[in-house]
């Protein structure tokens, strides 16, 4: 688990690179420097304190760091020396012209990385990892891919970048459509990692789950006439609408059925819902991954009571989920428990059998823990309890190990 | 930075005289419109003119040569530019006024940069062996 000064060195890491990428014109040595930045920060905060304020002094120890790198390279152009001449006045960051992505440097700095030079994928990865902060695991969580081919996937395009000579440069209005599906796929990424914690103290990471709403509003106000950004805010605001009943007093998880629903966000699902309704207008119907997904939320966040949700409904969403993302092992899960609640639980049973034939994943604790509970449901306890125990084997955040642990302790007592 | 623009286009002789009058004015605005950031390049014969050459095993072996191109493609290698610019963008921005690109398509690649390894074994060699005109 991450210590706390840890992810703070972390989170304001990955904030001022923004700014620093902007003054160096060089992703990679703006990266190198706050990395070094961060570096001296855990080395030197433990015994000197936190200073009053973290993201000012990594600003001015990455911008230092900047420095030395720049002049280490020697041999580079006129760019790079106006970008040290920048550097090493100590006023603050020269303001940027506007432009057309707005004044927001991370949103900037989001689709300067979603270069259309990049593969798709690669660009959605680069700036999850180097803008938000992320970590390899996250990434290929919320990327649906393995740690191994992200990693890898990583250095590449860094190299890519480097070698092939791609530089900072805001795109202009014209070219923000071809950039927009990816910067869409970061910040949802971005809210997938703060929604779902792989493993750690808490289950969620309130932070960058509302960084990637703002995020997702101001691309919504910056593109206002195009389906994608409004369908992905209205996603993130029909999920986020329900965060705050899904954590018990002691940050424990609470299913969605045992859910105070008073506590849910009634304004941020009206606002989801209309958001839904206009984007599916303007693509006439022509539903893309996160108009389904949006939609899926939305028959959890209308339903006035967990009884009164239209699961067979939701399987159907599911199913045309599946139709345009026919690799994504989370809307497969999702499809089996809506199944499971719509037409019985062998019937949902089934559904993780069929999953399992077609694309095994040992390493999947959610499957496993998914069908410990259908098994319970059926009274199979012991099955149900030695299942749940195997989803342990996995990296979990405490509270979900713990609560893991308090369903087995009830089955065995059952057997 | 230097930036090679290959040009892949259908596989034509565009010294023939209706190709020429085709083609020949449009890279002429080309080489006009890019100026001093054309610092090389040529175009190429048709691929019936192509020898491939491949030499077996290790220097001094045995040298296979053959008929034809490396690769019998729909689009061909038919010229190549090299292009000096400030960065990616501008290479592609730049690449995208070469006629190729829309009789064919034109893959934009930097030119390999030996600076971090000369260190190893001598700038002059290094030099002469990433000399690029």
């Amino acid at each position: 688990m991450e210590d706390p000064l840890a992810q703070t060195v972390r989170l304001e890491g990955a904030r001022i690179l923004a700014t620093l990428v902007r003054t160096v014109g060089d992703l990679g040595i703006a990266e190198d420097a706050v990395q070094e930045a961060t570096v001296t920060a855990l080395r030197e905060w433990p015994g000197s304190g936190v200073p009053d304020s973290p993201r000012a002094w990594l600003t001015v120890v990455a911008r230092h760091k900047a420095t030395d790198l720049i002049r280490r390279e020697g041999q580079r152009g006129r760019k790079e020396r106006e970008a040290t001449q920048l550097l090493d006045q100590t006023t603050p960051e020269p303001p940027e012209p506007v432009g057309a992505v707005g004044s927001d440097d991370q949103l900037r700095l989001i689709f300067v990385c979603c270069h259309p030079a990049l593969a798709p994928e690669s660009r959605v990865a680069l700036a999850l990892r180097t803008l938000c902060g992320l970590d390899v695991p996250e990434i290929a969580a919320a990327l649906l891919t393995s740690e191994a081919a992200m990693a890898k996937r990583l250095t590449r395009t860094r190299q890519k970048i480097k070698q092939a000579g791609i530089r900072y440069r805001v795109p202009a209005a014209e070219e923000l459509p071809a950039r927009l599906t990816a910067v869409c796929a970061v910040v949802h990424g971005l809210y997938t990692a703060g929604h779902t914690r792989l493993a750690g103290a808490s289950l969620l990471d309130v932070d960058l789950c509302t960084e990637a709403v703002r995020l997702a509003r101001l691309l919504r106000e910056l593109l206002p006439d195009e389906a994608q950004p409004e369908a992905l805010l209205a996603l993130l605001l029909l999920t986020e609408a329900r965060r705050p009943a899904r954590i018990g007093p002691d940050g424990e998880p609470v299913l969605l059925a045992d859910q105070d629903r008073s506590r849910w966000d009634a304004a941020a699902i009206d606002e989801g819902v209309r958001l839904l309704a206009s984007s599916l207008d303007r693509t006439e119907g022509q539903a893309d991954p996160y108009q389904l997904q949006a939609a899926i939320a939305a028959q959890h966040a209308v339903a006035p009571t967990a009884s009164a949700t239209d699961w067979a409904e939701i399987a159907r969403l599911y199913d045309l989920l599946l139709s345009v993302q026919p690799d994504s092992a989370p809307a497969a899960l999702g499809r089996a428990v809506a199944v499971a609640e719509a037409y019985g639980t062998p019937a949902g049973l089934a559904a993780l059998d069929a999953l399992d034939a077609s694309a095994p994943d040992p390493h999947d604790h959610r499957r496993t823990a998914i069908r410990a509970e259908l098994l319970a449901r059926l009274g199979h306890y012991a099955e149900a309890a030695a299942t749940m125990r195997r989803s342990l084997d996995e990296p979990l955040p405490d509270p979900e190990r713990t609560h893991r642990l308090g369903r087995i302790a009830i089955w065995e007592a059952r057997r | 930075m230097l930036y090679a623009a290959l040009i892949y286009t259908p596989d034509l002789d565009f010294a023939e005289a209706p190709h020429a009058q085709e083609w020949l004015p449009q890279y002429a605005a080309f080489r006009d419109e890019a100026g001093e950031r054309v610092v090389g390049g040529k175009p190429l014969a048709p691929t019936a003119t192509a020898t491939t050459v491949r030499v077996l095993g290790a220097r001094g072996g045995e040298v296979v040569v053959s008929d034809g191109p490396y690769a019998e493609t729909k689009e061909v290698l038919s010229g190549f530019y090299l292009l000096d610019c400030a960065d990616l963008d501008e290479a592609v921005a730049l690449a995208a006024k070469i006629p190729g690109a829309w009789h064919g398509a034109i893959e934009v690649r930097p030119v390999a940069d030996f600076s971090a390894v000369q260190g190893y074994f001598g700038a002059d060699q290094a030099d002469r062996a990433g000399k690029q005109r």
